[in-house]
């Protein structure tokens, strides 16, 4: 399916040839947030004034956004927590007004906000489905039409008319899911119910959402997991702060979003220039450490596979002959991943008093993904090992981020072969 | 491009498909009647419990020890006819004040006609009055009450009533989004309310001086009506009461205003109560 980059933040086109089945044009939903909400009629007889000023912060939680999604797309939105994604889909689902701004939505739309909205544990499962599908949009012929279908999706035959209280919270999951599926909508929007229920209730949740995709309709799915992101949209929206970054294929909209989710974490951890310093530095010191791409680029984050260097400078106060530089990579768990250093390298030469120089390791990102901390160093050779100038542990870290966790501290370029004898 | 057919997608009171509008509120009130007789062991029974304890209490202190009802015909049949009716009023209107409240869930998760949730509660409230009749049709009969002409008119009383009824729960349901202590105004007003209208007594013990007045509240001109319509062809009627035919408009233009004003703050709350709640 064809694709589009969007400039500045505007996109109105989908796939070629397809019709439009929700078009949101120059949206925004503004909350206010009362510094101090009156919420009695007694509190707004005594302060008339702070009830008629009312102080309150705005919150853009959508700002002027514009996209289509296409008919029996499967678009993806991701965003961090706050970036607006559920206020969005709510504004869609027609649950909150819009300040300003248009939703065209053509067909029937289902939301899968949440699952088994209005279930009532004291009703029967019959009576809730039947609840569950007109409050989804059926009419209560048709709800009652389908029910045997609905039962028969969740595998609950033998508990029809045993009341809710009494089913298991993977039964209730089963049965609010098999009702929503069971209401035909043309398009559903989905926000994360997939994080409830086991590995093998998602893969059916998708095999059902890739039938509805199969035949034609739309859907809307709204998470933070970027995995069933790459393996079921056609096409991604970020958002961030209320305003789209980006439409694009999965694949990119996933790196920039571990870029600007990781970033964020690499920043606000106090890793960088935290740790412990050894050494007298009277000779040479480290003055700063840092990761960049295969560009060349400073990065704080990078993609697992992504060219990463290691960057040292250091400064001379005396003449040094052949010093050693040296690096270690720690991940989270404080365990050493990859250390080297010049020492078994050809001599790299004579270093005069004021002399700075540029150190950089380049080497194959096979890193699995996790936090990881540079430690440099910087020593004399000597014939009893490294006499140390200056060590300083954690100086840099970077944020490699995969698509899975492997579950090793490294991902070794590897092949499988199955032979059967 | 092919522009999207638009209907409105705003969060509303009545939505634009009425056959979803009368689904989702019928099934909500049939289901909170079901959960509130089914699930116990006496079931319907409760339903009529409870007025009639309280008239029976009611029956023992105005009848014997107050004498209120000395000289009303039927006294017995009168009270209980307007302790069910009234119980119909209180019921609809503070269900439907904490309704929105209660239904949060459901607002705040799936786009619906926002109005469904308190028409149904006016609704279910209507289910457990047309139990109770039942039981006041058979009071009234063993008391010696004949069926008359009258009784025709009883379905125009009790839709007058809903619509009264359902116009307060919808200003209510509305406003205490907003208004958090509402409930504790509502519970005096009801109070009052039941205090000032004639269903311990009929309307023409109003004192001379503010009968006319008073007997034009809805609820006196109602229940008054009433009295007359399906117990007493000889007590007075609500014209009478509050002096003569054309000043009737007066309890008609509060039951209707009042509905107006409901069915007006609703529809202008409507769109953002998901969010306010």
């Amino acid at each position: 399916m064809a694709s589009t980059t969007p400039e500045h933040g505007t996109s109105t086109s989908t796939a070629i040839g397809e019709p439009v089945a929700i078009s949101v044009r120059d949206v925004s939903k503004t909350f206010r947030i009362p510094h101090d909400r009156l919420l009695t009629l007694k509190e707004r007889a005594l302060h008339p004034v702070k009830a008629r000023k009312g102080g309150y912060n705005l919150l853009h939680a959508v700002d002027d956004m514009s996209f289509d999604v296409g008919a029996g797309e499967f678009f993806g939105i991701v965003g961090r927590n706050g970036s607006g994604k559920s206020t969005l889909l709510k504004c869609i689902a027609g649950i909150y007004d819009t300040d300003r701004g248009e939703i065209g939505v053509r067909g029937r739309l289902s939301p899968f906000i949440e699952l088994g909205v209005g279930f009532n544990p004291d009703l029967t499962a019959r009576d809730n489905v039947i609840i569950n599908a007109v409050m989804l949009g059926l009419s209560r012929q048709e709800a009652r039409d389908r029910f045997d279908e609905i039962i028969a999706f969740a595998e609950l035959e033998d508990f029809v008319d045993l009341r809710l209280k009494n089913y298991s919270s993977g039964m209730q999951v089963r049965l609010a899911f098999s009702v929503g599926i069971r209401v035909d909508a043309d398009i559903l929007l989905i926000d994360e119910v997939l994080a409830v229920g086991d590995a093998a209730f998602q893969q059916k949740c998708f095999e059902q959402f890739n039938r509805l995709k199969a035949e034609g309709r739309t859907i809307i799915f709204v998470t933070h997991d970027m995995y069933s992101v790459e393996r079921y949209c056609d096409r991604v929206m970020l958002m961030e702060n209320g305003r789209m970054v980006s439409i694009d294929v999965p694949e990119t909209i996933a790196k920039k979003y571990n870029e600007l989710n990781f970033g964020r974490i690499v920043e606000e951890t106090p890793v960088d220039g935290a740790g412990d310093r050894y050494g007298d530095q009277a000779a040479a010191e480290v003055r700063d450490a840092w990761f960049e791409d295969g560009a060349g680029e400073r990065v704080v984050a990078i993609a697992q596979g992504d060219p990463l260097q290691v960057c040292l400078e250091v400064g001379f106060h005396t003449t040094v002959e052949d010093p050693i530089f040296s690096v270690a990579l720690r991940n989270e768990m404080r365990q050493t991943i990859f250390a080297t250093s010049t020492e078994h390298e050809p001599p790299v030469g004579r270093f005069g008093a004021g002399e700075t120089t540029l150190v950089r390791i380049a080497f194959e990102n096979w890193l699995a993904p996790s936090l990881y901390s540079a430690t440099p160093s910087v020593a004399r050779a000597g014939p009893k090992g490294a006499n140390v100038f200056d060590v300083r542990e954690d100086l840099a870290s970077v944020r490699v981020f995969g698509p899975r966790f492997s579950g090793g501290v490294a991902d070794i370029p590897h092949s499988i072969e199955v032979e059967r004898q | 491009m092919t522009a999207p057919h638009v209907e409105s997608h705003r969060p509303s009171a009545m939505g634009n498909d009425l056959r979803r509008f009368v689904d989702l509120t019928r099934t909500l009130a049939v289901t909170d009647f079901k959960l509130r007789y089914f699930g116990s062991f006496l079931g319907y029974l409760w339903s009529l419990i409870r007025p009639l304890m309280f008239f029976g209490v009611i029956y023992l202190v105005f009848s014997h020890v107050a004498k209120l009802g000395s000289d009303v015909e039927y006294y017995a049949v009168y009270l209980l006819t307007s302790i069910v009716l009234w119980t119909f009023f209180a019921e609809t209107t503070n269900g439907a004040l904490r309704s929105l409240i209660n239904r949060e869930n459901l607002l705040r998760k799936i786009r619906f006609p926002r109005l469904v949730i308190p028409l149904s509660v006016s609704l279910t409230a209507f289910f457990n009055l047309t139990v109770n009749l039942g039981a006041v049709l058979v009071l009234a009969l063993a008391s010696g009450v004949r069926p008359q002409l009258g009784w025709l008119e009883v379905p125009v009383l009790v839709a007058l009533l809903f619509v009264l009824a359902t116009g307060v729960g919808m200003l209510l349901s509305a406003l205490y989004v907003r208004f958090r202590d509402l409930e504790p105004i509502w519970d005096v007003a009801l109070q009052i309310l039941f205090y000032g209208s004639p269903i311990l007594y009929v309307a023409s013990k109003y004192p001379d001086s503010v009968q006319h007045q008073l007997s034009a509240s809805p609820i006196a001109a109602i229940f008054t009506q009433m009295r007359k319509a399906f117990i007493d062809s000889s007590a007075p009627s609500a014209a009478e009461m509050v002096g003569g035919t054309p000043r009737l408009l007066l309890p008609l233009g509060v039951i209707f205003g009042v509905f107006a004003l409901g069915w007006w703050v609703f529809n202008r709350e409507a769109p953002r109560i998901a969010e306010n709640l």
